[in-house]
């Protein structure tokens, strides 16, 4: 497979990109980096976070201009000042966080990026031609607010197809599709790059990166360190390379499941909006020492879920949910909190931390309970040192403890707010998306650390739309789709490829679970 | 009894016209992303550049073009303090409106108590006038009226039919995914806020022009502050103004049309009727969230840097 498509081996490659830099005010993003793909290449860009892959593809793309270095287009020197020009040379690109537009439809979204006449019933016939030669099936007259996620997909690549790209540029493609999306996407990828189609892609996923790439160029902080042949790598090769050090292998323990810690009983949560997904009769029961994992696409009420347990939102039924026996479900968050529940939310900027405010300032907003306030005053230095623990405990690289939140890579801010969390001795961990956008060596230390608190007696609900994670880190796992929960299995006695039907909404009610719970 | 209504109707249609107008600028300017709270200080400047240019000779045509340009000038200025200066677009509004109001207060002046020497006149369409209640009312307008039909119409065919309407939606929902598939924001930004500021000014050109047919200060007496609300009442959908602009102006006819017909009520409590209406519609639209999250454009107020 890899080899097959080397049909210009020799010829100019169709981008190259000479040493490239890109100076940010506080850091060195992207220093002296050359990469070049040929047409008909699938090409893998690997690295950390803070590796310097978003500005190298953000400069490919036209929307970050380089302070130094050339970038050559069919061996011409060229100036890519916006994505608009981009695009007129033939780059497209499919975003990392999608670039659409919730409130119209799918053909409306399209139409923005092409040019020509503006006729939206021409293009819906285009679209449908488009989606069903490629195997990505779209219906253009939807609105995208009720797609799933990896519908979503489908309308960004369509997209890109209808612009008939040179070169395709694919951000994390797969970090929110089911193990059978992806299979499906890698066909389409293969058909495009057979037919000519260069491509970029970019991933954590080192596994998906040997089946399908023919090339991989490494970055570590901003450098270029070496082009592999991915297939004939090993997939800890490849991550050593990435961090440039052994990489700790996770440490598994022995499972000693307690008591029912947290419980939910037929519980029923209205949408979140006009977009939200209504919860129908969840039951799920979390045991201390026990690592239960929901997986899911998002959008199917994993944030209804989450505010209902957390306490955001106030169910109007208090013993739909249950905390080491006490119904809690009309208390607000700080009440559940005393109880012993700790939360890492999904939105790291905004919930999980106030972005313009200092490290310190951030440990007092869910730390206050341990010891920073006496009568009412806050005691700046316990603050500081609660804050300053967590960084040495965690490894969080930042400039020290009055640096704003904002400041922080997602991993290192992550390992943060796990850190604040972690050290309030929960007896309950509510975490979403632990290491959403958060790279290979900061993910192992977070999911390290989730394993060891259960290990120590501590219920942990590990909500995320990563499937290999959930399979790593928990012990069992269920699915909500469609604001229903599946059954719960444990890890051990199913396989990804079970999970991730039920992912698409295929799996048996969960009633068998409430009628034994009731009777 | 039926014609009796005759003159409730006409005149609220005749205070419907001119927050049509400047509320159908100010949907197009938040449908974009800018919040332009100066509405009213650009309609007394269009106020008063339109009784100027009749009062110097220019005729309605001058009255007309003098109150859009000084509307749209006035407005590229805030274009320029909120889009290309970044200042917060509540406090830029704000001023604007304080500059306007008391702007015009100073330069017109000398032209309190004249009679404007040139007006719109009512033209009743011949046949459609003689339809009872529509007739009167939708039918005898004068020609900035049926113009405001025209804008309405050709406003909501724009923004929901055409690729212009489209990328000016959506420029307004998400500025940041907007320029990352290559749309013009802070262009069409501007041109949005320029095109609300012009139909602010032909709404105080009507005030000056076609309504009161002179100037005084304060001519425009807090519609501006109308029609910004009718822009949320409407869920920022155009031909929802058409209606809201109705129901207002009904409000603001019906105080006038109890004088007329004798019933005693204070003039102070008729007079609050429209801003009392104004408070009750927006609590019972408010109440219905998910309406306003539907058709509210998402990063309306925030200002919008690319990075580079």
């Amino acid at each position: 497979m890899n080899s097959a498509t080397h049909k210009r081996t020799d010829s100019v490659p169709l981008i190259a990109l000479h040493n490239i830099r890109k100076q940010y005010p506080a850091v060195l993003a992207v220093d002296d980096v050359s990469l070049s793909v040929k047409a008909g290449e699938i090409h893998a860009v690997l690295g950390e976070n803070g590796a310097g892959k978003s500005t190298l593809m953000k400069i490919i793309y036209g929307a970050v201009r380089p302070d130094a270095g050339r970038v050559e287009w069919n061996g011409q020197l060229v100036n890519i000042a916006s994505p608009g020009e981009a695009r007129e040379l033939g780059i497209a690109m499919v975003f990392q966080h999608f670039a659409l537009f919730d409130s119209i439809t799918v053909a409306e979204n399209i139409s923005l990026a092409l040019p020509g006449k503006f006729d939206l019933k021409a293009l819906a016939a285009r679209i449908t031609e488009v989606s069903q030669r490629y195997g990505l099936p779209l219906n253009p007259l939807r609105p995208v607010h009720e797609l799933s996620v990896g519908e979503r997909q489908r309308v960004e690549i369509v997209r890109c197809l209808l612009q008939s790209p040179k070169l395709l540029i694919m951000d994390e493609p797969t970090s929110v599709l089911t193990p059978q999306a992806v299979d499906q996407l890698f066909e389409t990828l293969r058909i495009l790059a057979a037919e000519g189609t260069a491509i970029v892609y970019i991933s954590h996923k080192l596994d998906e990166i040997r089946r399908l790439c023919h090339r991989a160029t490494i970055l570590r902080g901003g450098r270029y360190i070496g082009e592999v042949d991915p297939a004939a790598e090993t997939e800890r090769r490849l991550a050593e390379l990435m961090i440039g050090r052994d990489f700790p292998e996770t440490q598994h323990h022995a499972v000693v499941a307690g008591g029912i810690t947290l419980e939910t009983m037929a519980l029923s949560v209205p949408g979140d909006g006009p977009f939200g997904t209504a919860l129908n009769r969840v039951t799920l029961r979390l045991h201390s020492g026990q690592i239960l994992g929901i997986a899911g696409i998002s959008g199917n009420g994993q944030a209804e879920l989450l505010a209902a347990l957390t306490g955001e939102f106030l169910v109007d039924d208090a013993q739909s949910i249950w905390l080491n026996g006490i119904p809690i479900g009309r208390m607000g968050a700080s009440a559940r909190r005393r109880l012993g529940m700790v939360y890492v939310p999904e939105e790291r900027l905004g919930r999980g931390a106030v972005p313009p405010m200092t490290l310190t300032q951030n440990a007092l907003l869910t730390g206050y309970r341990q010891g920073m306030v006496q009568r009412g005053l806050v005691n700046a230095v316990a603050v500081a040192a609660y804050a300053a623990d967590c960084i040495r405990e965690y490894d969080v690289r930042c400039g020290g403890t009055e640096s704003p939140a904002q400041s922080l890579s997602g991993g290192n801010l992550q390992k943060y707010i796990v850190g604040r969390e972690l050290r309030q001795s929960p007896k309950v961990m509510i975490v979403a998306q632990p290491t959403w956008g958060v790279d290979v060596a900061a993910s192992a230390l977070i999911r390290q650390q989730i394993i060891d608190q259960a290990a120590a007696g501590v219920a942990v609900l590990v909500v995320s739309e990563d499937l290999g994670e959930i399979l790593e880190v928990c012990n069992q796992v269920a699915v909500i789709a469609g604001g229903r929960l599946s059954p719960v299995r444990d890890v051990s006695a199913t396989n990804a490829q079970e999970i991730g039907g039920w992912m698409a909404g295929r799996f048996p009610t969960g009633d068998a679970v409430l009628m034994a719970h009731a009777a | 009894m039926i014609e009796s209504l005759n003159p409730l109707l006409a005149s609220a249609v005749a205070a419907a016209i001119p927050l049509i107008l400047a509320a159908l600028g100010e949907l197009v300017a938040e449908r974009s992303g800018v919040l332009n709270l100066g509405l009213e200080g650009m309609m007394l400047i269009g106020a008063l550049a339109a009784f100027v240019a009749v009062a110097h000779g220019g005729g309605l045509v001058g009255a007309v073009l003098a109150a859009m340009l000084a509307g749209a000038l006035i407005a590229l200025v805030f274009g320029f303090v909120t889009l290309t200066l970044q200042a917060n677009q509540v406090a830029a509004g704000l001023s604007l409106t304080i500059l306007g109001t008391g702007i015009t207060a100073f330069l017109g002046r000398q032209y309190v108590g004249f009679r404007a020497p040139a007006s719109f006149v009512e033209l009743p369409i011949p046949y459609l006038s003689e339809i009872p209640l529509l007739g009167p009312s939708l039918f005898s307008m004068n020609l900035l009226g049926y113009a405001t039909l025209v804008l309405l119409a050709a406003t909501a065919w724009v923004l929901y039919r055409t690729r212009a309407g489209l990328a000016l939606r959506c420029i307004g929902e998400s500025p940041t995914v907007a320029r990352s598939l290559g749309l013009p924001v802070i262009p069409v930004r501007y041109a949005a806020v320029a095109f609300g500021g012009a139909m602010a000014g032909l709404a105080g050109c009507y005030y000056a022009v076609a309504q009161f047919k002179m100037w005084q200060e304060g001519l425009t007496s807090g519609n501006g502050w109308i029609a910004l609300a009718l822009v949320v009442f409407a869920t920022w959908r155009p031909l929802r103004v058409g209606l809201g602009a109705l129901l207002f102006g009904g409000v603001s006819a019906l105080g006038l049309y109890l004088q007329a017909i004798n019933v005693h009520v204070s003039v102070f409590a008729l007079s609050s009727l429209p801003y009392l209406a104004t408070i009750v519609v927006l609590v019972f639209i408010s109440s219905d969230q998910n309406a306003i999250r539907r058709n509210a454009p998402a990063s309306l107020g925030k200002a919008f840097h690319a990075d580079s």
